[in-house]
């Protein structure tokens, strides 16, 4: 880590390559939260319906709720598990296989600083492109809960937005995308710490890939409940 | 010139160096030789900082690596260029991007100038070819070709060459070791050749160390080494491995 703030220095030389990281890390993993984004709001307001059939609690109420959940904790959480499985375990895989293919050592001969070439870029494209991965997520979220609502209950387009407007908190937004943030800094430098470290040949890069996930995922739920603890 | 006084390197309390010392001189082609698992390769890439050392110093045109900064190790490798083993080519790199990365960075000049010099260096490799293909179209006789014009493209002061002829096929280890030749005449650059191929040690190298039990066993020249009486040598170029074993039993 302190090797990784030491190379802020070099970042000039090496900020060329931040494109291609946001669109490997960031554009084309948008599919992937538009989709994760719509169904978990479809089923967040599958089940609220679900919970509303004793009839004591407005319908429009499921509006406010879809938007709550989404906006605090499913969108930057089910986008953080997400791309731990997507581009955590690519980054990983990645310096992985160059560091035990020696193109590690290679850049290093050729006078290249590897933290700066390899490790930085990535931090800054995740700490760029997650907050608008989770934005992404809680629009289509919220348009998943609208789907869900209007086709599992009785309300209307009216009572929906009624609902959502009524409940909602501009910090809660901010919130999602301060963790949105933290989740992209964390993540990426978990992965690009065992991929650097990564010994053993295909085997390492295997046991590199898995424990870069299983360790982000555990760091990103404790993080969720440390910044919830501290900003909430 | 690189100087290597007493120096010693451990993995996990093996010690696979133990009190090494040699100089090599300016314009020198040396083979370190040795059998696999030796300490050559460990050797090589502590000689370049890759790797580092727990006791004794390498000086490197009178600087010592131990006591340099970061940025000046790497204004130090400037002078050095390396081939590896299997080529370590960035496999997410076109050839002509991975010669070009280094020369765009390290040669303040356009991007014609860089395409010629990385058009040149893949000449001289029988490579030109191959400019635009990726690392996985490539055999392996052709990474190491081309690892080599991404070493020779920077026009180095010290060659250190990692294992160049392991794995290829005789055709190929003699188109390497003529590159080899090539360069270190026409380039004049220092050459540092791992290998335990007898084939290229006779054909390129003029002074051969041989490490043993992580220590120098032989030092001198390629003519001496062939006709050495040293029984440890002897075993080496015969391929004897009763040798080491009757003096482990004893």
């Amino acid at each position: 880590m302190l090797k990784t703030f030491r190379s802020f220095r070099n970042w000039p030389i090496y900020l060329n390559t931040l494109p291609d990281h946001l669109m490997t890390l960031g554009v084309s993993a948008i599919p992937i939260v538009i989709l994760t984004g719509l169904f978990t709001g479809m089923v967040t307001s599958v089940q609220a319906a679900y919970q509303f059939e004793s009839g004591f609690i407005p319908t429009w109420y499921v509006g406010g709720i879809v938007g709550e959940a989404v906006f605090l904790e499913l969108g930057p959480m089910i986008t953080g598990l997400v791309m731990t499985g997507r581009v955590g375990a690519t980054i990983a895989a990645e310096i992985g296989t160059m560091r035990v293919s020696e193109q590690i050592d290679a850049l290093e001969t050729l006078s290249f600083d590897p933290i700066s070439f390899l490790i930085m870029p990535r931090i800054l494209a995740s700490a760029i492109m997650f907050p608008v991965m989770v934005v992404m997520a809680d629009l289509f979220g919220i348009l998943g809960g609208y789907i869900g609502a209007i086709s599992s209950m009785e309300v209307t387009a009216f009572d929906f937005v009624r609902g959502l407007k009524d409940w909602f908190h501009p910090w809660d937004a901010i919130f999602g995308i301060i963790k949105a943030f933290a989740f992209g800094i964390t993540i990426t430098s978990i992965a690009c710490y065992f991929g650097y470290y990564t010994t053993g040949g295909a085997q390492g890069v295997g046991k590199t890939t898995t424990t870069t996930v299983v360790v982000s995922c555990l760091a990103i739920l404790i993080l969720d409940y440390v910044l919830a603890a501290l900003l909430l | 010139m690189i100087e290597i006084r007493n120096i010693s390197k451990s993995f996990n309390d093996k010690a696979v160096l133990k009190d090494v010392t040699f100089t090599i001189n300016k314009g020198e082609c040396v083979s370190i030789i040795g059998q696999s698992g030796i300490g050559k390769s460990v050797l090589l890439k502590s000689i370049i900082g890759l790797l580092e050392i727990d006791t004794g110093s390498i000086t490197v045109d009178g600087i010592n690596l131990s006591s340099i900064s970061f940025q000046s190790l790497q204004n130090l490798r400037a002078k050095f260029g390396m081939v590896f083993q299997f080529g370590a080519l960035f496999d997410s790199m076109t050839v002509k991007e991975n010669i070009g990365l280094a020369l765009q960075r390290r040669m303040k000049v356009d991007k014609l100038e860089i395409d010629a010099i990385i058009m040149k260096s893949l000449e001289e490799v029988n490579m030109k070819e191959t400019y635009d293909k990726m690392p996985s179209e490539l055999s392996g006789g052709m990474k190491k070709r081309v690892g080599i014009a991404r070493a020779i493209a920077l026009s180095p002061e010290y060659m250190l060459y990692d294992e160049p002829t392991t794995g290829l096929d005789p055709i190929m280890t003699d188109s390497i070791n003529k590159l080899i030749s090539k360069f270190h005449k026409k380039g004049s650059a220092t050459s540092v050749i791992v290998t335990h191929e007898m084939k290229t040690v006779k054909d390129v190298a003029q002074r051969v160390i041989m490490l043993y039990d992580g220590r120098v066993q032989f030092d001198g020249s390629t003519e001496d080494f062939f006709h050495s009486e040293d029984p440890i040598v002897k075993a080496f170029l015969n391929g004897d491995s009763t040798y080491k074993q009757e003096k482990e039993i004893v």
